[in-house]
This record gives C-alpha cells, sequence and structure tokens, in this order.
C-alpha cells in the first residue's frame, strides 16, 4: 500500500513516527520480561534447592548462543548504516545476515531443549524448570518474530523501498538481545 | 495523494562509531564472565556475570540502539518502565521471597526447601 | 494539499470491516463494546435476580445452579470491564476523536490500528464461545486467583478458565496495539500550531491511559502465561507445595487491577471536561493542574495495589505502606474534583442531556471516592473486604465511568458521528431513568455490606452466619432498582437507532464548542479536513471577555 496518511509522515517529537512507535513498543516489552525476570528471581533467592536443577543447563551452549545474538545485532546496525546511506540493496543483505543469526540461535537453542527433555527435564519437572522453558521460550518466540519481521523489512529494502524500518528492526533486535544478555548469567551461570 | 513529505530515515545523518570494534569488546566480555564462571568464589561468579551484563546493555544501548543521540526523555522513558519493575520486585519479593515474616509463616514452602535440599546433600553425583 | 481521494468502489465488507478509516474503528469498537454491554447487563439481571428470589426460576433464564452463579458473575465482571469500559471509552472514543481533535487525516498507523480491533473482536468471540464449552464459561472470579483458577477440580469450569485466559491475553495485545498508536499519534501527529498545552483534555486522558496500561500490563501478561501452563501443562508456577505461590498472581493481577482502575477512569474524566467547559462555556479551571495532578495520580497510582490484599496474607509491614500510598492518591483525585467544582462556578450552565451526564458523573464519583478511603485503611478493610461494600463501592467509581460519561460522550458527539442529533427529550427521561435506579441498586448494598453480606454467596439462606433474613429485602430492593434501571436502557436504544434516520440534521458544530473536530462537517469525511487545520489558541477559550462569540475555535486566526 502506498498511500500514507498524513498523520504518518508527521513528527513534531523530531523522532519520526516509526522509531517512535519501536521505542514504544520496546517499552512494553520492557515490562513483559522485566516482570517474569523479577518473578523468577525472587523465587529463585527463595529457594536455594532450586540451584541444583539449574547445574544441567550447558553454560558453553549458552554463551555459544549469546556470541551468535551478539554476531547478528552487529549485522543488524552494519544494515542500519547501510540504509542510513541509502544502500537498500546492502542494508538487506545485513538483515538476511541477521535472521541467519536469529536462525542459528533457534536451532541451538532447540538442541539444548532436546538434550534437556532427553534428560528427563520437561516444563512440570519443579520450578526452575517451568522457569526455564517460560524464558527462554518467550524469549525463542521473540526471536521468531523478530526474524519474520526482519525478512519483511528486507525485502523491502532491497528494492530501497521502506528504509526507515530498517533502523526501527533493528532496535527491536538489539533489545531481544538483551534480554538474552541477562538471560545467560540468570540460567546458564548464577547457580 | 499528495503527503506532506516523505517519511525521513532520521532526522540527519548520525555518527555511525566503529561497530565491529565494539561488537570485538562485546565478546570479550563475554568471555571475561566465562572466566568468572569458573571461579569457585560464588560471589566472584555472580559479580562477573552480572557486571558483564550490565556491561553489555551500557554498549549494546548507546553504541547499537543510540540512546545517547536520542532524545533525551526516551532513555528515561525506559528507565521509568524499568523502575516500576523494580517497585514490582520490591513489594512483592517480601511475600514471595521470604518464607516467613512478621507473624506469618509459609510452610509449603519452606517445607518445598528442605526436601528439595535433601537429595542434593546425600545423593551427592 | 488534499487528502485522500475516496474510493469509489468499495464494497460494503471493504468498508465496514476492512477499513484503516479512524472513524469506521471506532465505529467497531463502539458497537462491539455495547453489544457485549448488553451481555454484561443481562448477567446482571441473572444473578441479582436469583440473590432476590434465591432457588426461583430467572425468567430469561431458568434455575440458577450454584456453578451457572459462579459463571454468571465471573463473566460479568470480566465483561464489563475489559470488553466495554476499555473498548468503549478508550478505543472508540480514542479512535474517534484524537485525529479528529489533533487535526489530522488519521492514526499514524492506520493499519495497526486495523489489526488491533480485529485481534479485540477474536477475543470477543472467544469469550463469548466459552459460554458453550463443556463444564460453562469460566466461574472463579474475574480476578481469577489460584488455587481456584488454576486447577478444574476446584473451579469446575476446567475449559472455560483456559478460554478465559486466551480471552483476557488477546485483549491486552489488542489494546497495546491500539495503545502504542494512540501515544505516537498524539505525539507525533498533532496540527502545527497545537503545543502541549493546546491538547484538549480528553486527548491527553485517553493517552496517559493507554500508557498506565501498557505499563502495567506486561507482568500479567507474564503472570497469564503462567497460569495457563499451571492450568494445562502441570507446572506448578503458583503451587506452595511445588515451589510456587498463589499470592504471586495476586500481586500480578493487581499491579494491572489497580493502574487499570484508572486507566477507564481517565478517559472518562477526560470527557466529562470537556462536556462541562462546552455547557458551562467557560474556561476549564486549571488546565495545567489538572494536567499535573493526572501525572501525579498515574505514578502514585502504580503504588497501591496491595490494597487489595490487605487480607491475603501479605507482610503486614506492607499493608502499612500500602495504607498509606492509597489515602495518597486520593488527594489529586480530590484535587481534580474541586478543579471541575470550579470549572462550573460562576459558568452560564446549559443543561443539556450531555451536561447532566457530566455534573452526574461528578458527583456519583465522588461517593465512590470516599467509600474508597474507608477500604484504603486497612483496619477497616479487614471486616469489609469481601462484602457487598466493596461491590457497592466500585460500582459508585465504575458505573459513572462506563456509564455516566459514555452516556455523555456519546450524547455530546452523536451529532458528530452520525450527522444527525439525538433527542433530547427522550435522552433526558433516560438520564434520570438510569441515575437514579443507579443509587437505588446499590444504596442498599451498602447497607447489606456494611451488615457483613459476603459477595460471590450463591443463596445466604443456605449459610447460617450469613443468612440475616432481615436484609432480604433490601436486597429484593437493589433487584427492583436493576430492573426499573434495565429498563430505561430500552429509551436509549430506542433514540440511538430512531436518531440515526430520523433525528434532527446536525451541523458541523451544534454545541459552539472549540476543539478541532467540530470544524470539519458532521458527520466528518473520509479524510476528515478538507484544508488541514492550524491551531492558534488552546481549546477551552470559552466566554473570551471583549469577543462577540462566547466560543473561540481554535483553528481561527486571532
Ligand atoms: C447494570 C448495572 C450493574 C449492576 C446491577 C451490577 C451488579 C453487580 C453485583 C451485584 C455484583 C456482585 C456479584 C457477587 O459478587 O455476588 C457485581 C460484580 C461486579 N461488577 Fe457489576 N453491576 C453493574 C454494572 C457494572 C459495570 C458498569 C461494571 C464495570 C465497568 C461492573 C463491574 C463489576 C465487577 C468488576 C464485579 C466483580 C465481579 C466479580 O467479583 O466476580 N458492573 N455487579
Ligand atoms: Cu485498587
Amino acid at each position: 500500500m502506498s498511500t500514507r496518511p498524513i498523520s504518518n509522515t508527521r513528527s513534531v517529537t523530531g523522532i519520526p513516527s516509526a522509531r517512535l512507535i519501536t521505542w514504544w513498543v520496546i517499552a512494553s516489552e520492557i515490562v513483559i520480561f522485566g516482570g517474569l525476570l523479577a518473578t523468577y528471581v525472587m523465587h529463585n533467592l527463595g529457594h536455594p534447592e532450586w540451584r541444583a536443577a539449574a547445574m544441567h543447563t550447558n553454560t558453553w551452549l549458552g554463551a555459544l548462543n549469546t556470541f551468535v545474538l551478539l554476531t547478528s545485532s552487529l549485522s543488524a546496525v552494519l544494515a542500519f548504516k547501510a540504509a542510513d546511506t541509502l544502500d537498500g540493496a546492502k542494508a538487506a543483505k545485513f538483515l538476511r545476515l541477521t535472521a541467519l543469526g536469529g536462525t542459528i540461535f533457534l536451532v541451538i537453542k532447540g538442541i539444548e531443549w532436546t538434550r534437556e527433555i532427553h534428560e528427563g527435564f520437561v516444563l512440570s519437572s519443579g520450578g526452575f524448570w517451568s522457569f526455564y522453558y517460560v524464558l527462554t521460550g518467550l524469549h525463542g518466540l521473540h526471536v521468531l518474530a523478530g526474524m519474520i519481521i526482519l525478512l519483511v523489512v528486507a525485502a523491502d529494502a532491497a528494492k530501497n523501498r521502506e528504509l526507515q524500518r530498517v533502523e526501527c528492526i533493528g532496535l527491536y533486535w538489539h533489545f531481544v538481545d538483551i534480554v538474552w544478555i541477562f538471560l545467560f548469567p540468570l540460567l546458564y551461570i548464577a547457580r | 495523494m499528495i503527503s506532506e513529505a516523505q517519511p525521513m530515515i532520521s532526522e540527519a545523518h548520525i555518527h555511525h562509531p566503529n561497530y565491529v570494534k565494539i561488537w570485538a569488546i562485546l565478546v570479550v566480555l563475554l568471555m571475561v564472565s566465562l572466566l568468572g564462571s569458573m571461579s569457585s568464589i560464588r560471589s566472584v561468579v555472580l559479580i562477573a556475570a552480572f557486571g558483564v551484563a550490565l556491561t553489555k546493555t551500557y554498549l549494546v544501548t548507546t553504541n547499537f540502539m543510540h540512546v545517547n543521540v536520542e532524545k533525551r526523555w526516551v532513555p528515561y522513558l525506559m528507565g521509568i518502565f524499568l523502575a516500576f519493575m523494580v517497585i514490582l520486585f520490591a513489594a512483592v519479593a517480601p511475600d514471595v521471597m521470604k518464607h516467613s515474616g512478621l507473624r506469618w509463616s509459609n510452610d509449603a514452602a519452606k517445607h518445598a526447601v528442605e526436601s528439595g535440599m535433601q537429595p542434593a546433600s546425600t545423593k551427592h553425583e | 494539499m488534499s487528502t485522500q481521494v475516496p474510493h469509489a468502489e468499495q464494497g460494503i465488507f471493504q468498508k465496514y470491516f476492512w477499513s484503516t478509516d479512524h472513524k469506521i474503528i471506532a465505529m467497531q469498537y463502539l458497537f462491539t463494546g455495547m453489544a457485549m454491554g448488553l451481555i454484561g447487563g443481562y448477567l446482571a439481571y441473572v444473578f441479582r435476580m436469583q440473590l432476590a428470589f434465591p432457588g426461583h426460576s430467572v425468567p430469561g433464564f431458568g434455575i440458577v445452579t450454584p456453578g451457572e452463579y459462579n459463571t454468571v458473575v465471573t463473566m460479568h465482571g470480566s465483561i464489563m470491564i475489559f470488553w466495554v469500559a476499555m473498548p468503549v471509552l478508550i478505543a472508540a472514543f480514542g479512535n474517534f476523536l484524537i485525529p479528529l481533535m489533533i487535526g489530522c487525516d488519521d492514526m499514524a498507523f492506520p493499519r495497526i490500528n486495523r489489526l488491533s480491533y480485529q485481534i479485540f473482536l477474536l477475543s470477543a468471540v472467544v469469550l463469548v464461545a466459552s459460554f458453550l464449552v463443556k463444564g460453562g464459561a469460566f466461574g472463579g472470579a474475574w480476578t481469577s486467583y489460584p488455587p481456584l483458577s488454576a486447577s478444574g477440580a476446584y473451579n469446575l469450569t476446567p475449559l472455560g478458565a483456559s478460554l478465559w485466559l486466551v480471552a483476557v491475553a488477546l485483549e491486552f495485545v489488542a489494546f497495546l496495539l491500539g495503545g502504542v498508536n494512540f501515544i505516537v499519534t498524539a505525539m507525533n501527529s498533532r496540527a502545527p500550531g497545537m503545543t502541549m498545552y493546546d491538547i484538549p483534555m480528553v486527548v491527553w486522558m485517553i493517552v496517559l491511559a493507554s500508557i498506565m496500561f501498557m505499563a502495567s500490563v506486561g507482568p500479567l501478561i507474564a503472570g497469564a502465561v503462567m497460569l495457563l501452563f499451571d492450568q494445562t501443562l502441570k507446572t506448578g508456577f503458583y503451587d506452595p507445595a511445588r515451589g510456587g505461590d498463589p499470592l504471586l498472581w495476586q500481586h500480578l493481577f493487581w499491579f494491572f487491577g489497580h493502574p487499570e482502575v484508572y486507566v477507564v477512569l481517565l478517559p472518562a474524566i477526560g470527557i466529562v471536561a470537556e462536556l462541562l467547559t462546552v455547557f458551562a462555556r467557560k474556561k476549564l479551571f486549571g488546565y495545567k493542574t489538572i494536567l499535573y495532578t493526572t501525572w501525579a495520580t498515574v505514578i502514585i497510582s502504580f503504588l497501591v495495589w496491595a490494597h487489595h490484599q490487605f487480607v491475603a496474607g501479605i507482610d503486614p509491614r506492607m499493608a502499612n505502606i500500602f495504607s498509606v500510598t492509597t489515602l495518597l492518591v486520593s488527594v489529586p483525585i480530590t484535587e481534580m474534583v474541586f478543579l471541575y467544582i470550579a470549572t462550573l462556578y460562576g459558568g452560564s450552565i446549559r443543561f443539556h442531556t450531555p451536561m447532566l451526564w457530566a455534573v452526574a458523573f461528578v458527583a456519583e464519583f465522588m461517593i465512590g471516592g470516599v467509600t474508597g478511603i474507608f477500604l484504603g485503611a486497612s483496619g477497616t478493610d479487614i471486616y469489609l473486604h469481601d462484602t457487598y461494600f466493596v461491590i457497592a463501592h466500585f460500582h459508585y467509581t465504575f458505573v459513572p465511568i462506563a456509564i455516566f460519561s459514555v452516556f455523555g460522550g456519546l450524547t455530546y458527539w452523536y451529532p458528530k458521528m452520525f450527522g444527525r442529533m439525538l433527542n433530547d427529550t427522550l435522552g433526558k427521561v433516560h438520564f434520570w431513568g438510569t441515575a437514579i435506579p443507579f443509587n437505588l441498586i446499590f444504596i442498599p448494598l451498602f447497607i447489606t455490606g456494611a451488615a457483613g453480606d459476603q459477595r460471590r454467596t450463591y443463596n445466604y439462606a443456605l449459610f447460617a452466619e450469613q443468612s440475616r433474613p432481615v436484609l432480604q429485602h433490601l436486597r429484593m430492593f437493589a433487584t427492583f432498582g436493576l430492573l426499573v434501571m434495565l429498563l430505561f436502557q430500552l429509551v436509549f436504544l430506542f433514540n440511538f437507532f430512531w436518531s440515526l434516520r430520523h433525528g434532527r440534521r446536525a451541523e458541523a458544530n451544534p454545541w459552539m464548542a472549540n476543539t478541532l473536530e467540530w470544524t470539519v462537517p458532521s458527520p466528518p469525511p473520509h479524510g476528515n479536513f478538507a484544508k488541514l487545520p492550524t491551531v492558534y489558541r488552546g481549546p477551552y477559550e470559552y466566554g473570551v471577555p471583549g469577543r462577540i462569540d462566547d466560543y473561540w475555535p481554535q483553528d481561527v486566526p486571532n
């Protein structure tokens, strides 16, 4: 759809609407993940017995996934740099690389889950595991959603259209990265 | 359909720091937290892990998300939303984290802790 | 500059169901909300009849079983708050008013707006469909406390419980999508010249409510997922024997739930602000003070939630803190009421129907606020909690909010929405037929509550310590009040639909108001403004000395 209302093109705050709405979406996500993390932390502190369960998560795979996400963030921001110089083709390339990073992340996460389930740790295996699966699952859903948006934005960017969206999906992607930056120590190290 | 202006990418081209360098620092930080996790002193593990997480967050938000050049109120707004979560934690933790308080005690939770700790100390794999 | 050309050949479906026009989406929200309101009112009728004539067959329903009673009460509360107050006050008025009042052609993101309504509609469908599943719709109270809500063996509505959670979660997503759109539109798309302090109060209030909703609902979304897993996947998030904690849900629910009451309150007082100034022909008293007061209310109302849990076994030291913050939050609200009364003082008041609703809102809401003080003090609340005193208290707040301000706003903006005037005489009949019975319903309930009647009780006669036969005539009285009130709603429905066709045609500005929506034809065309306006002054310049007209529209150059 090429017709856009004038309301969409106005920018009284000085922040373009697309970026402004992204910030508000991130704010609403902060409280979703923040609330979940806060409840996990308070439960965890009250239940020292959960540490035994936490010993079963694989720190190396977690670290590898952290590395993957950090790298995908790099390519997301490089896509923004390309879009900033109006190089849509290059931006699209970097966005697709970012989505590839997301795929690798999900594959590794899937391997972890499979291993854990094989060891008999499922969603209902006790407090730690319930939180573990909900936290990583919710985060994984955000990665998945981010990947879909990345590919949509990349398709437009390749034709030099809607380049302002490159920055926005990047912001969102970095936010998802930051969530993982906290999930990693909480689930794989602090135990 | 005539519009007032085409949507802007951003008001002015912003200064792009050397992103690869930032990424390299982030990876080094990841190593630090891994090294820290090998320590047998719990406080070292925790400080390394969460110190690194906070530093990484700072690097990502300023350099990748550009909040330092964004309008001032944006980081403040995010901070307020985070502060609400801190308040939530502070007011809920006395009930959920602790298992007894002034004239109350959560026996079910205490029991869960006790029975959970037992196998961990007896059967040491 | 021109605005969008109307599409010549749009099918009915395209125009009314797939439109991205904010006015159409507002109507979708309005009519869905009204339909849900009819369901919610019917449910109130069913349980009130059961309470007045326990065990007798209720005409139009039949014998009410204890399980059905729980379902009916739960669904009444859920529907009225999530599927009536929210969509009508925030989404319908917000969608209709924000672009028009800030002088632009649509929302900043029309397609996100359409998606918001579609998700909302889906949530309503899921909720209504849950009446049909095995066991019936959820019966564990609109607050859905575990362990009752977590186990189908306790609430007896296992499927209904999960569908309820899904519906509520979808509704939250719809309002998050709608909310970000409202916020961004109001921040970014205002007409040239419209400063922060030229924004009409109702727009401010809807935007602040959207921000509040967004900041409070996050933890509950996470909590709802956890509860759903407790119900269906055998987790123990809220089960203390398995390391969980049922109190956690209460905290997450009320961390959202208390701000939520202000989420619906703010749009209502915004609407009332518009009505009071227009019909008193006076400047809004203390625009900036009201604004800052509202900000203070928004912040403080995040710090009071545990007053709903005084008897739940929370740490008593916390109860003290929450008592204090609760009493504090009544200060800014009181101040606002004073400012509204000051707006009326010395005005040349015109008692058209919308004004009646606005004044009644202020008067009745005060009763709700004052009784809240009794409940906010943890000492008295230990006695009053879970009695009909609580019911009466929050209905003295919610009914002015969801009924009075909505009818006031609807009668005021009806000409703009539909291009015709509502009948004023019928409007007044409907007003008195609603406002008087409303008090007849809930004043008796204050008394029965203070006497000890517990809420969520199916039949008092079944419990020796709850029976209190002397109170039965009060319980019946309240039910008669409800019957009268429901009957008078027919007057409104008739007026509403009859006037769509036969009402007097409305000119652009029938109330001689200042705000921008009155500068365009009634109803506004697609794209709203033939020429997008520029704003020269605030919205409340009524009765300015030295001018011939007693109003001064925002877009008229000096
Ligand atoms: C038509 C007029 C109304 C009447 C006669 C009415 C009556 C009642 C009664 C008697 C109860 C208590 C039932 C019980 O706990 O045993 C109740 C509950 C409730 N009502 Fe209403 N109500 C009306 C309108 C509204 C409106 C407009 C709202 C909100 C916008 C609302 C929100 C609620 C809520 C949240 C509950 C609590 C439900 C629960 O605890 O499960 N009601 N209502
Ligand atoms: Cu409250």
